[in-house]
Parts: C-alpha cells; sequence; structure tokens
C-alpha cells in the first residue's frame, strides 16, 4: 500500500478534489472503478444483423439517411477482416455473443433536464470521481456552473453504456456559438452538418472495427466550433461502460471551423467483471482553416486482473483531418486500462503548414498488451509532426509503439520528429518499437529516436533511502520519465494522470 | 546512537567479502570521520547500514537507537532518522528536486505519524536551507541531481540533511568535487546540524574537509575492518604520512 498524497506536485483545487484524492488513496491493490451500478436495462437481443442496426437505429429516432447508412456499414463489415497485425493476443471474439444496445429503463423517455435523471445514474458519476466541479452540475447543484476561482471551466457530456445522459453548461456555450452535445442530438438539431462530416475522416470501410461501428454506433459526443470562436471552456466527454457482455461503440466528431479553437478532454471507465468487453469507438476530427484541437484522454477502462482475467478490449479508430492551411491538432493519450488496447490516433496533414502532435503514455502492467501509436500523413507542403511516446511495461505485459510516418511526393518541406521511450519494470515484460517510415520526397526530414531502459535500481533505492517506499518510489521515477506527456495534458487532467500512473503500477515491483 | 558490531558482509554477486568484522560505537552529540584506502569498504559499509540490495550480512549487528537497522526497509531507516549523503549521488530525470523532497519530507512525517507540511511551509523551509548553502532557486526547480555539476550534486545532498533533519548522518566523500566555497558553506550546513540530538559520520580521503568540520573521533578503515581509531591528530598523521606508516594489512 502507498500514498499518493505527497507524490504529486499539482495543488488539488477546492471541493470535489478532496474526496477525488481521497477515493484514489484508498484504493489499495484494486481497480477503483470497479463496482457496478444496478440500474434496470433495456437490451436489444444479443447478436448483429440487419435487425439490430434498424432497432439500434430507430430507437434513435434517426432520419432514414442514417438509417441506410448504417446498413451499408453492416454489409460492408461483413465482408471485411478482423486485422491481426497488431502484436497483441487475445481469445477470438464471438460477435453474435454480444449486445450491441443497452439502455437504462428510465431512459425510455430521455430527460429533458437533469432534474429526471436517475439519481442511481448520478450517483454513478460521483463515484467515478473524476468529474471535478462539473460532476455537482451534472447532479444539478445550484450555483455549480458559477465561474470557479481560476476561471477554468469544463463542460461534460456523460454517456453511460450507450446513452448520453446530459451535457453541462449549454446555455453558455450556445451564447459562444458551440455546439456540443450528444450524437443522437445533433442528428436531430444539426443533421446538414453531420451527414456531411460522418465517416468523412474515418469511412466505414477502413478497418474493421471502424465498420462495426459505424453500423451499431449508439451515441456519442458532437462538437461545432464556428469560424473564430475560441470554444470558452475545455469540454469532456465521460465514458462508462457498465452493463454485462455490452460492446460500446462509441462515435465522436468534432468540427472546429476556420480560425476557430477547442480542447476536448476524455476520460473512460468500466466496471470489473471477469469476462471481457468490447469497446470499438470511432472518433473524427475535422480542421478547417488555421483551426487547433486539442484532444486529450484519459483511459482507464479495466484492465484485467491480476491474472488476465477479465478486461476491456479497446480497439479504437481516432483520426484528425488537417484539412484546413496551417491547422493544428494536437492528441495527448494515457493509457493504462484495457487488457488488450489497439489505438493509433492519427493526423491526415492535408493542409499547407498544417501541424500534428501526438503525446502519449501507455502503461501495460500484469497480462495488460498494448499496441499503440500514431500515424502521420503528410499531404501538405510544410507540414510539421512531433511525436512523443512513453511506453511503461512491467510485470508479464507486452507494450508496442507501432508508428507511420509517410510524406507524400508533392509534400515539400515537411518535417517529423518522433521520441519514442520505452521503460521496463522488472525482466518478465517487453517494449516493441515498430517504426514505418515512407519519405517521398528529399526536401523533407524525419527523425526518429527511440530509447529503452530499465527503472532504475540505484534511482528506487535513493528514493527509499530518503524516505519513499517501494511503490511511491517507482510511481515518481515513473512520473518523471513521463513528464513530457504529462506537462501537455490539461491541468485538470494532469494530476488524475499522475494517480492513474501510481495505481496502474501497484504490485509491479517486490 | 549507532552500534555496529562484528559486522562480517559480502556481495551477492561475486561472493566476495568485502567487510570483514566492523566494529564502531557512535554516540549522539559525536561527529567521527573515517578515512581509508580507496576499495577498502567505506561505501560498502554505508551502503548496507542505509539498506541497500546486493549484500549478504555474513555475521554481527548494527543498532540504531537501540533497534536492529539491518533488519529494516531502507525508508523506515530514513524515516527513524537515518540518512546517507551518496558519493555518487543519483539522478533522476523529470522529478523536479523540490517534488522529490517534499514527498520524501512527507512520506518519512507520515511514517511517524505525523501530519504532512503544506506546499507553502515546505518551500519556504527549503528555500531558507537553499540559501545557506548557496542553492538557486533555479536548481530547486530543476530535476533532481539531473545535469548537476558534481559540486551542486554533494550541495544538493546537504540540502536534503538539512531539511529532513536525521539523527544519524553518514556523508561519503561529500568534499570531493567541493571548490573552496562551497567546502565552506558546506561545512557551515553539516556544523548546523551538529548537536547533542544527532550524530554525523564523514567519510573523507582529506584533512581540509576536517578543517572545517572538527571530529571528535577519528577511524582508519582498511580491507573492510577498522585498524585504528584515535583522534583528530590521527588524520593529520595520514595526512602527513599516508597509509603506509600502519600495520601491513592497512594497505
Ligand atoms: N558491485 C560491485 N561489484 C564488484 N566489486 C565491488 C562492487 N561494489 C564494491 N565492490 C568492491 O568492494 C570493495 C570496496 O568498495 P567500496 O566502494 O566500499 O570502497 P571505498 O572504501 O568506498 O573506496 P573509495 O575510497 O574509492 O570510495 C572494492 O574493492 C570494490 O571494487
Ligand atoms: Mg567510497
Amino acid at each position: 500500500m502507498f500514498h499518493l498524497n505527497n507524490s504529486v506536485d499539482v495543488k488539488p483545487r477546492e471541493g470535489v478534489d478532496h474526496q477525488t484524492i481521497e477515493t484514489v488513496k484508498n484504493v489499495g491493490s484494486h481497480y477503483r472503478h470497479g463496482w457496478e451500478t444496478e440500474i434496470e436495462m433495456e437490451y436489444a437481443p444479443k447478436g448483429l444483423n440487419e435487425e439490430i442496426v434498424r432497432l439500434i437505429s430507430s430507437k434513435n429516432d434517426e432520419p432514414e439517411w442514417l438509417t441506410e447508412w448504417r446498413c451499408a456499414a453492416y454489409h460492408r463489415w461483413t465482408e471485411l477482416k478482423e486485422p491481426n497485425w497488431a502484436m497483441v493476443n487475445y481469445p477470438r471474439i464471438n460477435y453474435q455473443d454480444q449486445y450491441y444496445y443497452a439502455q437504462p429503463k428510465s431512459f425510455e423517455q430521455k430527460p429533458k433536464s437533469l432534474d429526471e435523471v436517475d439519481p442511481k445514474l448520478l450517483e454513478t458519476y460521483e463515484k467515478l470521481g473524476i468529474p471535478l466541479r462539473e460532476q455537482m452540475v451534472l447532479a444539478g447543484v445550484e450555483g455549480a456552473g458559477e465561474s470557479p476561482a481560476d476561471g477554468r471551466k469544463v463542460a461534460v457530456d456523460a454517456v453511460f453504456d450507450s446513452v448520453s445522459v446530459g451535457t453541462t453548461f449549454q446555455e453558455e456555450l450556445r451564447r459562444a456559438g458551440v455546439v456540443f452535445c450528444s450524437m443522437s442530438e445533433a442528428v436531430k438539431t444539426h443533421p446538414e452538418l453531420v451527414r456531411r462530416y460522418l465517416g468523412s475522416v474515418v469511412p466505414m470501410t477502413d478497418n474493421y472495427f471502424a465498420g462495426l461501428n459505424s453500423a451499431v454506433f449508439s451515441d456519442g459526443s458532437f462538437v461545432y466550433v464556428p469560424p473564430g470562436v475560441h470554444c470558452p471552456m475545455e469540454l469532456s466527454t465521460y465514458f462508462r461502460i457498465n452493463a454485462k457482455d455490452t460492446g460500446q461503440f462509441e462515435r465522436t466528431l468534432i468540427i472546429v471551423d476556420q480560425g476557430a479553437k477547442v480542447s476536448y478532454l476524455e476520460g473512460c471507465t468500466a466496471p470489473q467483471r471477469d469476462t471481457s468487453q468490447l469497446h470499438a469507438a470511432v472518433v473524427e476530427l475535422v480542421a478547417l482553416e488555421d483551426a487547433e484541437i486539442k484532444y486529450s484522454t484519459v483511459q482507464n477502462w479495466f484492465p484485467g486482473d491480476e491474472n488476465g482475467k477479465g478486461g476491456i478490449y479497446n480497439f479504437v479508430t481516432k483520426r484528425a483531418d488537417c484539412r484546413g492551411d496551417r491547422s493544428k491538432v494536437m492528441w495527448t493519450q494515457v493509457e493504462t486500462g484495457s487488457a488488450v488496447t489497439w489505438k493509433y490516433p492519427s493526423c491526415i496533414l492535408r493542409g499547407a503548414g498544417s501541424h500534428g502532435e501526438f503525446y502519449s503514455i501507455a502503461i501495460t502492467n500484469n497480462h495488460q498488451q498494448a499496441d499503440t501509436g500514431t500515424k502521420m500523413i503528410h499531404l501538405g507542403q510544410n507540414s510539421r509532426s512531433r511525436i512523443v511516446s512513453k511506453g511503461i511495461s512491467a510485470g508479464v505485459a507486452q507494450n508496442t509503439y507501432r508508428g507511420l510516418v509517410s510524406v507524400h511526393p508533392k509534400a515539400k518541406n515537411c518535417r517529423n520528429y518522433t521520441q519514442c521511450d520505452s521503460l521496463l519494470i522488472g525482466d518478465k515484460c517487453g517494449a516493441h518499437t515498430v517504426p514505418y517510415i515512407e519519405l517521398r520526397n528529399h526536401a523533407s526530414r524525419v527523425e526518429h529516436e527511440a530509447t529503452t531502459s530499465k527503472v532504475d535500481d540505484d534511482q528506487l533505492f535513493y528514493c527509499r533511502q530518503r524516505g519513499l517506499g517501494e511503490e511511491e518510489a517507482v510511481a515518481l521515477v515513473v512520473n518523471g520519465f513521463c513528464r513530457e506527456v504529462l506537462q501537455a495534458l490539461p491541468m485538470e487532467f494532469a494530476m488524475e494522470a499522475q494517480q492513474l500512473v501510481a495505481i496502474s503500477l501497484e504490485g509491479s515491483v517486490g | 546512537m549507532l552500534s555496529i558490531q562484528n559486522l562480517h558482509a559480502n556481495l551477492v554477486e561475486e561472493d566476495k567479502a568485502i567487510l570483514k568484522g566492523v566494529n564502531l560505537e557512535i554516540h549522539s552529540g559525536e561527529v567521527h570521520a573515517i578515512m581509508g584506502p580507496n576499495g577498502s569498504g567505506k561505501s560498502t559499509l554505508s551502503y548496507i547500514l542505509a539498506g541497500r540490495d546486493g549484500y549478504e550480512v555474513k555475521a554481527g549487528k548494527v543498532l540504531l537507537e537501540g533497534q536492529e537497522l539491518l533488519e529494516m526497509e531502507p525508508e523506515e531507516r530514513a524515516a527513524l532518522g537515518f540518512f546517507l549523503a551518496f558519493q555518487y549521488p543519483v539522478e533522476i530525470p523529470g522529478v523536479g528536486n523540490m517534488t522529490f523532497l517534499r514527498t520524501a519530507l512527507n512520506a518519512q512525517r507520515k511514517m511517524r505519524g505525523e501530519d504532512a507540511i503544506s506546499a507553502a511551509d515546505f518551500l519556504r523551509l527549503a528555500r531558507e536551507k537553499a540559501k545557506h548553502l548557496g542553492i538557486g532557486d533555479e536548481l530547486l526547480k530543476r530535476p533532481v541531481n539531473y545535469g548537476f555539476s558534481g559540486g551542486e550534486k554533494k550541495r544538493n545532498e546537504i540540502l536534503q540533511m538539512a531539511v529532513l533533519e536525521p539523527r544519524m548522518c553518514i556523508l561519503d566523500e561529500t568534499d570531493s568535487g567541493l571548490d573552496v566555497d562551497a567546502m565552506r558553506q558546506v561545512a557551515a550546513g553539516v556544523n548546523n546540524l551538529r548537536g547533542k540530538e544527532r550524530a554525523i559520520l564523514l567519510i573523507t580521503h582529506y584533512q581540509r574537509l576536517l578543517d572545517h568540520i572538527e571530529p571528535d573521533h577519528v577511524h582508519i578503515m582498511a580491507d573492510g575492518q577498522i585498524v585504528e581509531s584515535g583522534g583528530p591528530e590521527l588524520a593529520l598523521k595520514i595526512e602527513e604520512k599516508g597509509y603506509g606508516f600502519m600495520s601491513g594489512e592497512a594497505n
């Protein structure tokens, strides 16, 4: 057992923060989000066929074009093959033995305001401990939406199993002209935008999991920031898988218009179960001229137990299209959960002078497997990309960085810098770096640096001589190793992420 | 304070005997110095006392304030007031010097059942101690020892000692690599900590340090044993004549 309160340098803020820290401190060696909420659920029958796809569509009250789009995706999916090139091993998934739709019974009629939300649901978010002040907003606490002292705000969209339970700060966002709502809502309120951009970055045929998602996606978040608007607060979605044997297929679409700016955070947790669960999300980002998107993820799906039982299979397709000149996208991810992670947030650098960044921390402990990285596709001249990946393996875990940097013949004067560092804890785990570089013109430059090191006994001993417990010492050293990436996270997530690093490495030494 | 009784220890990997029966009694309020040829086992002794892995104690025991030191985890020894200023301080990239020290202090306080010190109080304390050691704010903000010069690292060890206020301090060649001014500042820092409640053991090769910090007792270690003990004059004799004047086993 170790204690976190001293190992973080970020000062906790007033209010819920302290509770969050308490929760984190008291977790011991257990996954802290492993509880399950007892809420009556309504399921679509197990298995997948066109009927189910149509059912999901009708549950969401969708227009015909979308129903047909889903059906098309379903039929294309049946022709696609599950990828097997990643360095991950998992038992065959029986796609007919899953539920593809689950919603809380109390949601048959969607709530018009948060007051109508089942208190059990809100309790769930409370237990998550993640949403700070925003959770009070979700719970409808009066005054909780007021400006905090430090002037930072986060608007939250919460997605519970397949359904969005509510979005905070709607009024203020509306005044700024920002649209932030659930995907199902956006289909109704902004059909033209959804229809124009959905699938335009990640086509339904892109890969097996994206195809599956296109057919059965249930909900997710939608963001539109109009020209010139700098979104006045961080936007955030918390995803929670609760129902058993239910896959989660959320779909996120973010469109940032000319000269506009947004920072978006995504947090995920799931209950502790001894059967594995499938998560296949798709995230599409569109950045027009001079637009800026910062997308941060703290992924803490249940990783399975010490023996590798249970856990989330996380097969996610995230891609940004830097369509406009000088547009900029920055992906930051902290991947600590999941039994299997298959994820490559990418940037298509189409605009001239466009800019892509990828900062990643991937931690695997016990039997976890991660194959993650990025793709930077340079199509526009003068485009730039930067990749910083920190992989940490402990136990018998395997951690692979897989990254593609591709520079098109016409994309002159491009630059890429990649730095890939792996840290091993113990001698039964593995770290692998698989860079693919396609440089098709001489006026561009691609640099790749990689290091692999073991956690240094002398460092640990030095920490312990000064009074730190062994696990606390490991957490501190690993947090130091990840610092560059942690610093790329918004303040709200930086502390959470530091604590996650500590938690996910529990039991990795001694 | 510290009682080392007939300590024999091997290197685990090489199965090689390094300490061959060390005996040493240090009482609170005293300052001791250990000198001795390179490779005689001085650092090994300090590492074993601090609880580093890789050694096997074959015989003997060590008591710190009456408690069996060798049975404790390194961090428990630290919380009990045992401190080692390393001959080669370790770099920890990415971890802020102040974060590290505050984490350490609070970890010790927690083990002792004391309340954590607030970030603000800590910063005040650390700045104050740093000033006396000629350590600027810039060094406080950098990662622990990372890219520090040799002398800066040694000063940083003394800063940690000043903040943690241990009761039994071992300084392993803290003087080597220090310029004249740093030597004076470090010596002043150590002398500041001298007191009835505390004992200090200096490991050094040079009289120069002992000019600034006058020891009560001086010991000569050779080939894994304390072969001679005396007062400050013993150090002067070594400075003058080297280790050659002693019996054959010192070489
Ligand atoms: N890890 C190791 N592997 C092999 N030999 C070792 C190891 N650690 C220590 N030794 C040996 O043990 C002996 C004692 O070393 P130690 O560092 O304690 O000497 P010292 O008295 O501190 O010397 P110095 O004055 O040079 O600092 C030396 O012969 C050294 O080579
Ligand atoms: Mg030595």
